[in-house]
């Protein structure tokens, strides 16, 4: 609590809604000078409210946001030490390339060489050397994002708030991207607060990740908790792959699920204990069935090119797991399990939402990571 | 194969192409075309229908010009004060929420719906000396004034008639501006007046230049107004169009038209030049 000198984004108790629906919940959250912070979660989850709140571009209906302790409920956007990278850039097609980035320090009062030379560091730092006069409007989608990454940056805002700004750009752009972006926050060490409905981005982007749902805080953490320490179902299953199973905490340290008891390094939860149990696919060890402390049904292969990833039915639940060896399909195998595999966590609102992968495809994977349309 | 084949779709698509748009090309060759030829044609002829350029040449005169002087300069300022009333207008109603924004879309609308006629005399009604608005400024002890037969009257007929066509293309383009960029300019510093200044003027500006010509033209071009509330007394290049055809010289008529239009076309490839510099960047800061 001492360490809130160092905060410099303070949200209390946000709550906002929009024609009755309440779209944040009493949300809380610090952020932290310098720090990369991604709002991550599925559409409609109130990231990008979050986000707009941050700005000054929504007021929140209850609640108060701190900039460096002081509350600015009622400080406009233009006011405030933020600048925004937009979700569809939102350049203004009347100016060209110069003229948007030079946009900010015009008003401000820069001319002449001194703002020339500024733009010049910009376009630079962006890799778009020699495009000033160009009209946005001759600009590829990823050239644009980069002109509105400028346009932010030319402020020296000590937060950059960023909108889902890779959404729209195809895949092999988008990881240059995140790199990108990376090295340009640890390089100008300004703030970053960034909104993705992409998990593999906000990890490995990210210092923090801050995983939404339902206008509800999920979980906050580093990349590496979130995956390996999941909070409940929904983190769980939202962040990269998971076997979500029902299961009773025997003891401290000893779990059961699929039937069996397994020893794992969780502890202080009730005896007997109702709990939700994630394995990750890529924990299990395929094994011959004598060894295995599971014993499935192979029913799907898949060549994934690193790794094959199976479909393993076990007493009707259906586990995914990531293998380098491969195993038949129809064939019989076992699975072993180590203790440190195993993440035993509390039943939630989610308990049972998320099941076996019976019913997973590929395609399901892809529609739910496509762009959503203008959220919110 | 595949290629013929595209080739033949293709080809088929544009014939059927060709068919759907001949009934407007016949439209626009009997309708506008030949019409304009007739007017060309007139122009340069003589009652014997034999070439001529004295009907040009006698457009040239001081007699004319000055008709030409006159209805420029009414007209425009006619399109200037539409574009001051128009503009903040179109804004507000833009910006209203949209269920109020159809009604009042039409309560812009509505008096078009009348005939042109009756709105003129309507403001007769008003200017004259012993009208309504003198009977007003009479109690209160400032008036009566002259009002009807003056250039004002000209131009607030044609304000008043003429202003609709001023608001609505601002107003549909004020609709269609995207909000994101409001956002974007606030966030970069711009307090509401900027905005306003850097991002909505410029984003409008296309509506400005059609709203200022579906003004302006048919300003310069009308004559009932000015007969009806100028009283004759500003004679413009619509009457002057209109007394040459009642005096059955439909050749002096057709050259008055024609060298209006052409004056017209001129104009409004400065105008075009304009729009296509600023959405450029070339004009506005």
């Amino acid at each position: 609590m001492n360490n809130s000198a160092d905060k410099i984004i303070r949200l209390e108790n946000i709550v906002k809604s929009f024609d009755d629906e309440m779209v944040l919940k009493r949300i809380n959250l610090e952020i932290g000078d310098k720090e990369f912070v991604t709002l991550l979660g599925p559409s409609g989850c109130g990231k990008t409210t979050t986000l707009r709140i941050i700005g000054g571009f929504e007021s929140p209906d209850e609640g108060v946001v701190y900039f460096d302790g002081k509350a600015v409920n009622d400080v406009p956007p233009y006011k405030r030490p933020v600048n925004t990278v937009f979700q569809k850039y939102a350049l203004f097609p009347h100016l060209n390339v110069f003229e948007n980035i030079a946009f900010g320090p015009k008003l401000k009062g820069a001319s002449g060489p001194g703002l020339t030379a500024k733009v010049q560091e910009m376009l630079e730092l962006v890799n778009l050397k020699g495009f000033e006069k160009r009209s946005i409007s001759t600009l590829s989608g990823g050239q644009q994002q980069r002109v509105a990454i400028a346009r932010a940056l030319i402020n020296e805002p000590r937060v950059l708030l960023l909108d889902e700004p890779l959404g729209a750009l195809d895949l092999k752009l988008r990881k240059d991207m995140q790199l990108e972006l990376k090295n340009i926050q640890q390089r100008m060490g300004i703030t970053f607060v960034y909104v993705t409905h992409d998990q593999e981005e906000a990890l490995s982007m990210s210092d923090i990740v801050v995983v939404m749902d339902n206008g509800e805080i999920q979980q906050i953490g580093t990349p590496e908790d979130i995956y390996n320490e999941p909070q409940n179902a929904f983190v769980a299953d939202f962040i990269g792959e998971s076997n979500i199973l029902d299961g009773q905490m025997l003891d401290d340290y000893y779990v059961s699920f699929s039937g069996m008891k397994f020893r794992c390094l969780d502890s202080g939860f009730l005896k007997h204990e109702p709990v939700d149990v994630v394995v990750r696919p890529e924990d299990v060890d395929v094994v011959s069935p004598e060894r295995g402390m599971l014993i499935g049904t192979v029913t799907s292969v898949t060549f994934k090119g690193v790794h094959f990833e199976i479909i393993v039915d076990i007493g009707g639940f259906k586990w995914m797991i990531q293998t380098t060896d491969y195993v038949e399909n129809g064939s019989v195998i076992g699975l072993y399990i180590e203790p440190d595999a195993i993440h035993v966590m509390k039943k939630s609102e989610f308990s049972g939402m998320f099941g076996d992968y019976s019913t997973f495809s590929e395609e399901m994977e892809h529609l739910s990571d496509t762009e959503e349309p203008e959220e919110e | 194969m595949t290629s013929t084949r595209t080739k033949k779709v293709s080809v088929t698509r544009s014939l059927l192409q060709r068919f759907a748009a001949a009934p407007y090309f016949f439209w626009a060759v009997l309708f506008i075309v030949i019409p304009l030829i007739f007017v060309a044609y007139y122009s340069f002829t003589d009652r014997d229908f034999a070439f001529t350029l004295e009907n040009i040449k006698a457009f040239f005169t001081p007699k004319y010009l000055t008709i030409l002087l006159r209805s420029v300069k009414l007209a425009l300022l006619a399109t200037l004060i539409c574009l001051l009333i128009g503009y903040p207008a179109a804004y507000f109603i833009a910006r209203t929420d949209p269920k109020k924004q159809k009604t009042l879309i039409m309560l812009i609308m509505l008096p078009m719906w009348m005939n042109f006629l009756i709105r003129t005399y309507a403001w007769m009604v008003l200017l004259q000396d012993t009208g309504i608005i003198n009977g007003a400024l009479e109690s209160l002890g400032i008036g009566p004034m002259r009002m009807m037969y003056t250039e004002g009257a000209v131009v607030v007929g044609m304000v008043y008639d003429y202003l609709p066509y001023m608001i609505l293309p601002i107003y549909s383009i004020m609709t269609k501006l995207d909000h994101r960029l409001v956002e974007a300019a606030s966030d970069l510093g711009c307090n509401p007046f900027a905005v306003f200044r850097k991002v909505i003027v410029p984003q409008s500006l296309p509506g400005v230049v059609s709203g200022v010509m579906m003004v302006f033209v048919p300003s310069i071009s009308t004559f009932y107004i000015s007969r009806k509330l100028g009283g004759g007394n500003f004679y413009l290049i619509g009457d002057a169009i209109e007394t040459q055809f009642n005096s059955n010289n439909l050749h002096m008529a057709a050259a008055i038209s024609f060298v209006l239009m052409l004056l017209l076309l001129a104009g409004m490839f400065v105008m075009d030049r304009f729009s296509d510099n600023s959405s450029g960047g070339g004009l506005m800061p």
